[in-house]
């Protein structure tokens, strides 16, 4: 393509609407039209212009707006088709293999295509991410292929404009004048706080040129929130990480190297109905128990510097805490919310070993549940040897006993019971309220007196380093949409032809209302002459034109 | 101009490159699931100090110099079950080539891992990793699974789920100090 020659002698870049000097329209198009389209001043967006390589047709595609709502609306429709099944995150499945098995099983033929497009974990899925990407591909192309020419312009615009561009704006006026007609009207603008530039016997008054900038520096602030969101899938920015605790157990924190909770105690009060919580006696017999409280009792472990994992018997105390709902455990950017609980989980079993046939006592053993221990001597001379344990007896498996957790829902024990009067030793499978002896009839068996529980507590471990980037990118898109929202650029062209004709025209971003109030403040103190609004009388004129139609 | 308009398209490609990068780098690390410190083959293997049945303390970085055949494994896991009597075999015919097994057990009770043991007569060093540091420092999720340590202390592969007897030998073969 080439370059544009204008009548004034200015060379403009090829796609150039208005000359850029002296703003007579270049096309054909342009030139026929009533109005000049004054969008981007006219200047040559690159997007519009070449059209060959492969880099400017992928440009071009980006810079569409067009690209960009479509982008946007099909985001909004796959994030509403997340909606319809829950994600994968709520489904009770935990591998891959189960949960894509949990959306067929559940859901049918309409889960598996779901699952099979990404949709049970939308923002992880990768076209999702893609999508995001194309968005800010598009935010960042669509506002420099505008941004750059449109600054370009209106840094290097002239006062004197060529009459034919004059005449083409919205606002319009033409008239006799008198030799003091520019002094006053530059003075009524400059009272009325606009910026004015004179050169030879013209002037460009103009006022808020930076809500020009509005939308370009909101489209900074997205492609800033959209930077957090990025970062937030890498390590180290965001954690979100469950923890069940149960009563006395101190582990690992998970994705925060270095720390360790004990769980001392888990409690969950709820209200009375009497003393102090009298006043709610009504609520509670009506709805039945009401928690008042729930609350993890934690030490907070450290370990040593130079400590390696695994090594936890040099662990240092860093703080005691009871965490409780709203009440997170901060330290270090981390924070540990209670979220969940499991009351009465199986913690240890006391047993009786008694005989099957006077049913007598020889006294009481407790098996810890959670750190069993081999034999266990009882004061008569007897003991019980435990053989094995199946915190989680599931079954038989080739005569063996197998476990399916290590928790303790269903603890079975194979025992060898000795008594003075069973010197060789009995043995037998206990598990709750079931009892098998492998090995023919026993005399003595164990019976089960009772059992310690312990409660466990589900907590979450959060941490986002990204909020600060978030809450940036927020802040700087509202500054531009206000920037773009609640001002507006003006400007009014004036000038003063040799036989002192004057020629007046004015436009604004926004507001044409507001920028003809300001006209006719300075038309009253400079004596212009009268203006028109052009777009009105066009609008007038189809208006009767097609109401002439009508009627006839 | 047109070196003018060269440069503009070198600029446009620069731009369209970094955020193409940013993108592809934004799903590789969403798939990495955004966890710390993944670990992957060629890294150096984190060290750690568990202590095993009889009380004695293992470092991982003690045995430098030999291969280390870390497994990851629990008494309620059937495959881990399955494949011990086969580590046991292989760990007889590689310990004195300077192959040495770490099991480490996922914070069980000693009475079961002991009793697991000794009823197949296991003999390589089974440590236990009460707080489940050690699994969360290896980003440990199925079990069992197994990472080769090399004696230079780099990982050369991470296997989850079971293996033949002629995997843990080849597995073995292929850490064996020169």
């Amino acid at each position: 393509m080439e370059n544009v020659q204008c009548q004034c002698g200015h060379t403009n870049p090829p796609g150039t609407k208005l000359c850029e000097s002296c703003g007579r329209s270049l096309t054909e198009k342009d030139q026929n039209s009533k109005l000049v389209d004054m969008r981007y001043e006219g200047t040559a967006r690159r997007s519009q212009t070449y059209n060959k390589s492969i880099i400017d047709k992928i440009w071009n595609f980006f810079s569409s707006v067009k690209v960009g709502v479509s982008i946007i609306v099909i985001l909004l429709v796959a994030a509403a088709i997340g909606t319809i099944l829950p994600q994968q995150a709520f489904v009770p499945a935990s591998t891959e293999a189960t949960i894509k098995a949990y959306y067929a099983d559940t859901y049918g033929s309409v889960g598996r295509v779901y699952h099979a497009l990404g949709f049970h974990d939308l923002y992880s899925s990768y076209w999702f991410i893609t999508l995001v990407g194309m968005l800010a591909i598009s935010l960042v192309i669509a506002s420099l292929d505008r941004f750059v020419p449109l600054y370009k312009s209106l840094k290097n615009q002239r006062v004197l404009r060529h009459p034919s561009f004059m005449d083409k704006q919205r606002i319009y006026g033409s008239g006799a004048g008198s030799e003091d007609t520019l002094e006053k009207a530059e003075a009524k603008l400059k009272e009325l706080k606009y910026k004015v530039r004179t050169d030879k016997s013209g002037l460009l008054a103009e006022k808020g040129r930076f809500s020009r900038w509005g939308p370009y520096v909101n489209h900074i602030g997205l492609i800033i929130f959209l930077f957090g969101v990025m970062l937030r899938m890498m390590p180290g920015f965001y954690v979100d990480e469950t923890l069940w605790l149960r009563e006395g157990e101190t582990r690992a924190i998970p994705e925060v190297p270095g720390y360790y909770l004990e769980n001392k105690n888990f409690k969950l009060e709820t209200y009375t109905g009497e003393g102090e919580d009298a006043k709610f006696g009504e609520a509670i017999d009506r709805v039945g128990t009401v928690v008042k409280n729930y609350q993890t009792d934690i030490v907070l472990y450290q370990e040593p510097e130079d400590s390696l994992p695994g090594a936890t018997d040099n662990l240092e105390v860093v703080q005691e805490y009871p965490i409780r709902v709203n009440q997170p455990l901060k330290f270090d950017g981390y924070a540990v919310y209670q979220m969940d609980y499991k009351l009465n989980e199986l913690k240890a079993m006391t047993f009786a070993l008694t005989n099957k046939e006077t049913e007598e006592s020889l006294g009481e053993l407790t098996i810890d549940l959670i750190n069993p221990a081999e034999l266990y001597e009882l004061e008569t001379g007897s003991t019980v040897e435990l053989l094995g344990y199946y915190p989680d007896f599931s079954g038989f498996e080739d005569g063996e006993p197998q476990t399916a957790t290590p928790l303790p829902n269903n603890p079975g024990f194979l025992v060898k019971l000795t008594t003075p009067e069973t010197p060789e030793g009995e043995t037998s499978f206990i598990t709750i309220q079931n009892t098998v002896e492998p090995l023919g009839e026993n005399q003595y068996k164990l019976t089960f007196q009772n059992a310690d529980t312990r409660n466990v507590s589900g907590l979450t471990v959060r941490k986002d380093s990204t909020l600060p980037i978030l809450g940036l990118g927020g802040l700087i898109f509202m500054i531009g949409v206000a920037q773009g929202m609640y001002f507006n650029h003006r400007r009014f062209w004036i000038q003063q032809k040799a036989d002192g004709t004057i020629l007046l025209a004015g436009h604004t971003n926004k507001n044409w209302f507001g920028l003809k109030k300001d006209l006719d403040r300075v038309v009253e103190s400079a004596k212009l002459p009268a203006y028109t609004d052009q777009q009105d009388e066009i609008d007038k004129k189809e208006k009767a034109e097609k109401e002439g139609e009508i009627s006839s | 101009m047109t070196v003018k308009k060269k440069k503009r398209s070198y600029v446009r490609a620069a731009i369209l490159l970094v955020m193409a990068g940013a993108i592809v780098f934004t799903i590789y690390n969403s798939f990495a699931g955004g966890k710390s410190e993944l670990l992957q083959v060629g890294d150096e293997a984190p060290d750690f100090a568990l202590v095993d049945l009889e009380g004695k303390k293992h470092q991982l970085s003690d045995y430098q110099g030999q291969g280390v055949f870390v497994n990851f494994w629990g008494t309620w896991c059937k495959p881990c079950e399955k494949e011990f009597p086969l580590m046991e075999n292989q760990y007889q015919v590689y310990k004195d080539q300077g192959v040495q097994i770490l099991a480490v057990n996922i914070a069980q009770s000693d009475y079961e891992v002991r009793q697991f043991a000794e009823q197949r007569d296991l003999t390589f060093p089974i440590v236990i990793d009460k707080t489940k540091s050690v699994m969360e420092a290896y980003n440990i999720r199925p079990l069992p699974t197994t990472l080769l340590v090399n004696p230079e202390g780099k990982i050369t592969k991470i296997i989850t789920g079971e293996m033949s007897e002629e995997d843990i030998a080849s597995y073995m073969e292929e850490i064996k100090p020169e």
